[in-house]
């Protein structure tokens, strides 16, 4: 049958160069071992070197491909092509430019896709640069590639398809009668689009730092290898370490990343939750971080170049071990954001990824492991590589820790048990790295003053003390002025708190310190330092803004809504952290005054803005020391569904965070509810559906506090007592005014009851006619949550020091012209500066 | 580094590691029958809305008080209490894990995950349902 409408031309162009980049990937990883495996000697030279250029070859016609594949799933997103599975759900009309790449990364294919690119990109830079070892690392790289390729491949094997292609047809990937008429294209009008919840720039940039780091890590494992298979075990550390390095600032910062994410836009009401998705990226991060240190202490002692290739190792692996957790849907139950596609293909695709490249790098390790050299002398206490090392263990068990708690799907999944996450899954993890962060905090504070091999204690306790002093007295300024209010968990766990504080202050003094009396400034040498401080400054960040974070939305400490419901138990466990404000009533949150004021649209369909005012009042003097308009923002979506994002003040010490938790839900039949007229006498009693009111009197040209009517008017005002359904009791005063011939009524709101009061005049018989009016939404609302972080900026800052740390290391290893460095440094920054701007676009 | 010094570190870390995996509480999953004879523990329910029986919530009374009923498909019934605001998706769910624990009759709630008809999973009802629109 011929279909409609069908632009086919596109999907096949792409479809070809998958499967052209698949064989080329593969055709690149054989020539490249083959490479490897020729001797260097002069007979061989010119048949390894025509290899060489036959596996570039290959190298080039998988890097082309896979961009033009890359290009040709933007133009399929971009021109709407709704007959592509793929642009059917990830794009859709509505949808701004901005967001067309992030379309790109949100499903599984194109995420797979953006990972090989930066395969392509790293492998580029090793040709140019890895010299004689460029054979056995692009020969790792590129088997990689073709594992990542064969995700994306979309072929079918006998009956079985192996990946899952991005060029699909909807029409054959759905089974529903619409697709046998030929002109069913018209009938689908509009994609599903990006989740609303992606909707951010950081979905611009985050995945493709995250992927970098990914990908990355896939450098130091092709050193290992290349070490490792010509049994020259020695001189790969060296040149392996800035791409370590670099690994570990890429992955770090997209990790982050996804933090500043998710404190900016996604209400989580925080940047970490130790949710699966987190840990999966953050634990291969820390093994990395131990190889790091590992292979630093062998560059200088020639110690622990085992333990290097171990955590190389694992590092990829886990790597790997994250990319099932979080693609394959077994973490459905646990996780709030992982991938739900679940299915038996992503398993054994990822399974097969294992075994091409995990495995037989374990196996070469455990075959080669006597022969790795290392030395039988016990290190000096007094060293810096002892100490370095067992930080690096200490990392290393804390990841394992983390992924054990991590994995308990996994373990439901294959001895059939039914357990679940504990109760307090963050105080789960909390309790143990608050731990962590004191000894890492210590080690990496004092580490740093010791040398390798052996340390003058003289020299140590000279260099240390003013630190160390420092650090006390900051440490008691801080519990004094400003203590940790964490007190939920006991009185153990704020003096572990307090433990980590110290450790992670004292890092922060002791790095600064010796970057300035030890290295006299010198920045350049200073790379370690920097980064320790950087991650110290983070870590205490972290500390005061959990350990102090405030919820002022909290309705107990407000007063002003007595939950009456408290359900058969009595007092409710969770705190009440949701506070609703009723459309220009202002109500008291924390120290603050907050009105809801009104609404504004977005350019987005179906995104509105709400504002509200902010104003603090100092209590003596009644003056407005703050004053400032929040915004959070909601999606309100078909059904009623809502996706917000906070909307947040910053300041220099903390942050006022807010988001919107509800939204009134405007009822059609609102306007028409009519009021219900009752004829009264004095003292008779009417009903309503949740209570009764009784007419206490009329009073005419009353002077109260509320009408100020002079005898020369001519009004009236009913006094009318309103019992509620819980015995409470309100007064509503409706009146009416005669002027110019004409009655006015002033009628009165019971906002919270949701009840309207007329005064409409007198009956026939002289009785009084009252009006009432109730609906379900009389007003606009909002239910909001309100936080505020102090001293947050310190977790920013202290990442952005962290990788300015590692990028100076990086280009002191690669020994790189200052020229080279400031450049690499300004285009960087620039490329993201300008994602920045076209994501705010 | 000695062999028997590497013996050592790995002998602690590994009884550090035990020790912390007992230090941790694991929750099980369970149906509301069982949960109902483990009163006062910790426990997640995999369920789905009761959509007979009424869903109370009325943020301007109280936004910290929601009430509904779930049951699971072992036909056990329970009332649920969540100290919060009612999520959007709650009457879309088709499958909702309830983290709390039972008082008496009742479910106290800490903590609900919906899963709703994923657009990953339900292209095909979708696309009927984006279809059927024109």
């Amino acid at each position: 049958m011929k279909f409609e409408g069908e632009h086919l031309l596109p999907g096949q162009v792409g479809h070809f160069f998958v499967l052209l980049a698949f064989v080329a990937s593969l055709v690149s990883s054989v020539a490249y071992f083959y490479a490897s495996s020729i001797k260097e000697n002069l007979q061989q030279a010119k048949e390894k070197h025509s290899w060489m250029l036959f596996a570039r070859a290959a190298f080039f016609i998988q890097f082309i491909s896979l961009l033009t594949v890359f290009i040709t799933i933007y133009y399929i997103c971009s021109h709407h092509y709704f007959e592509y599975l793929y642009a059917y759900k990830h794009a859709s009309i509505e949808l701004e430019p901005k967001y067309l790449l992030a379309c790109i990364w949100e499903g599984q294919e194109g995420s797979f896709i953006l990972w090989s690119l930066w395969h392509c990109v790293l492998g580029t830079i090793l040709i140019f640069t890895a010299k004689k070892r460029e054979a056995p690392i692009l020969g790792v790289v590129m088997l990689a590639q073709f594992v990542l390729v064969m995700m994306v491949v979309g072929i079918y094997f006998g009956n079985t398809r192996i990946g899952s292609s991005p060029f699909v047809l909807t029409r054959n990937e759905i089974n529903i009668p619409i697709f046998s008429q030929p002109n069913y294209l018209s009938f689908i009008k509009d994609g599903i689009g990006l989740n609303v919840l992606l909707r951010n720039y950081w979905m611009v940039i985050h995945p493709p730092i995250l992927f970098l780091g990914f990908a990355s890590t896939i450098v130091p494992l092709g050193f290992a290898y290349s070490s490792l298979s010509t049994k020259n075990f020695t001189d790969w550390v060296k040149p392996a370490l800035p791409w370590t390095l670099l690994s570990c600032c890429v992955l770090g910062v997209g990790i982050m990343m996804g933090g500043k994410w998710a404190y900016e836009s996604l209400s989580f009401g925080g940047y970490w939750a130790w949710d699966p998705v987190e840990n999966a990226a953050l634990v291969p991060w820390m093994i990395l971080i131990s190889g790091l240190h590992c292979m630093a202490v062998y560059n200088s002692t020639g110690n622990a170049l085992r333990a290097s290739y171990l955590f190389i190792i694992l590092g990829y692996f886990f790597v790997l071990y994250s990319t099932f957790l979080t693609r394959t849907g077994i973490l459905g139950d646990t996780s709030v954001h992982s991938f739900t596609e679940a299915g038996m293909a992503m398993n054994i695709l990822i399974g097969i990824y294992v075994v091409v490249i995990s495995l037989p790098m374990f196996f070469l390790f455990i075959k080669n492991y006597k022969k790795i050299p290392s030395i039988q002398k016990e290190e000096n206490l007094s060293s810096r590589e002892f100490w370095m090392f067992i930080g690096s263990l200490i990392f290393f068990l804390s990841a394992l820790f983390i992924i054990a708690i991590t994995s308990l799907p996994v373990y439901n999944k294959i001895f059939g048990t039914n357990y679940a996450d504990p109760q307090d899954r963050e105080f789960t993890y909390n309790k143990v790295l608050v731990l962590v962060a004191f000894i890492i905090g210590l080690l990496t504070a004092f580490s740093q003053y010791l040398k390798y091999r052996n340390t003058e204690k003289k020299y140590l306790i000279k260099k240390m003390s003013v630190p160390i002093g420092i650090t006390v007295i900051l440490t008691l300024l801080l519990a004094i002025f400003y203590p940790i209010e964490y007190t939920k968990k006991g009185p153990g766990f704020l003096i572990a708190i307090y433990l980590a504080l110290f450790a992670s202050i004292f890092s922060v003094i002791a790095n600064g310190a010796y970057l300035k009396t030890v290295l006299k400034g010198n920045m350049k040498a200073g790379g370690a330092a920097i980064a320790h401080l950087g991650f110290a400054l983070m870590i205490t960040g972290m500390l005061i803004s959990s350990g102090n974070k405030k919820v002022i939305s909290d309705n107990r400490k407000t007063g002003l809504f007595i939950p009456f419901d408290k359900g058969p138990t009595g007092q409710p466990e969770n705190p009440l952290e949701n506070l609703t404000l009723l459309k220009d009533v202002p109500t008291k949150m924390g120290n603050y005054l907050v009105t809801y004021l009104n609404d504004s649209a977005a350019a987005e369909k179906n995104r509105t803005f709400y504002n509200l005012h902010f104003q603090k009042i100092d209590s003596t003097t009644g003056k407005i020391s703050e004053d400032f308009i929040l915004s959070p923002d909601a999606y309100r979506m078909k059904d009623n569904n809502l996706s917000s994002n906070p909307g947040t003040r910053h300041y220099f010490t903390h942050d006022v965070f807010t988001y919107i938790s509800t939204i009134s839900v405007k009822n059609s039949d609102d306007d028409t509810a009519k009021f219900k007229m009752h004829e009264m006498n004095l003292h008779d009693t009417a009903y309503y559906s949740k209570g009764f009111f009784v007419l206490n009197n009329v009073l005419k040209d009353p002077d109260n506090e509320r009408f100020h009517f002079s005898p020369d008017d001519t009004a009236l005002v009913a006094d009318i007592t309103v019992h509620n359904a819980d015995s409470t009791t309100t007064k509503a005063f409706p009146a009416l005014t005669i002027s110019n011939q004409q009655i006015n009524y002033i009628d009165d709101t019971l906002i919270r009851q949701n009840l309207y009061f007329k005064l409409a005049g007198l009956s026939s018989d002289k009785k009084f006619k009252i009006g009432i009016k109730e609906s379900e939404t009389l007003t606009d609302f909002i239910t909001l949550k309100a936080y505020v972080f102090p001293y947050i900026n310190l977790v920013w800052a202290g990442l952005l020091i962290m990788a300015g740390g590692f990028i100076i290391s990086i280009c002191r290893r690669t020994k790189a012209a200052n020229y080279v460095t400031a450049l690499s440094v300004v285009l960087i920054i620039g490329a993201l500066f300008y994602m920045f701007l076209i994501a705010n676009r | 580094m000695k062999t028997s010094s590497i013996i050592i570190l790995v002998a602690i870390a590994a009884a550090i590691g035990v020790l912390l995996m007992y230090s941790v509480n694991f929750s099980t999953y369970d149906t509301i029958s069982s949960a109902k004879e483990k009163q006062g523990k910790y426990v997640h329910l995999i369920a789905r809305l009761d959509k007979s029986k009424p869903i109370q919530y009325d943020a301007i009374k109280d936004p910290n008080y929601l009430s509904f009923y779930a049951t699971d498909s072992l036909g056990g019934s329970t009332q649920v209490i969540y100290h919060n605001t009612k999520p959007a998706e709650l009457e879309q769910s088709d499958r909702i894990v309830l983290k709390g624990k039972m008082e008496g009759n009742v479910f106290e709630c800490n903590d609900i995950l919906l899963k709703c008809p994923s657009k990953y999973k339900d292209d095909k009802k979708q696309l009927e349902k984006t279809v059927s629109q024109y």
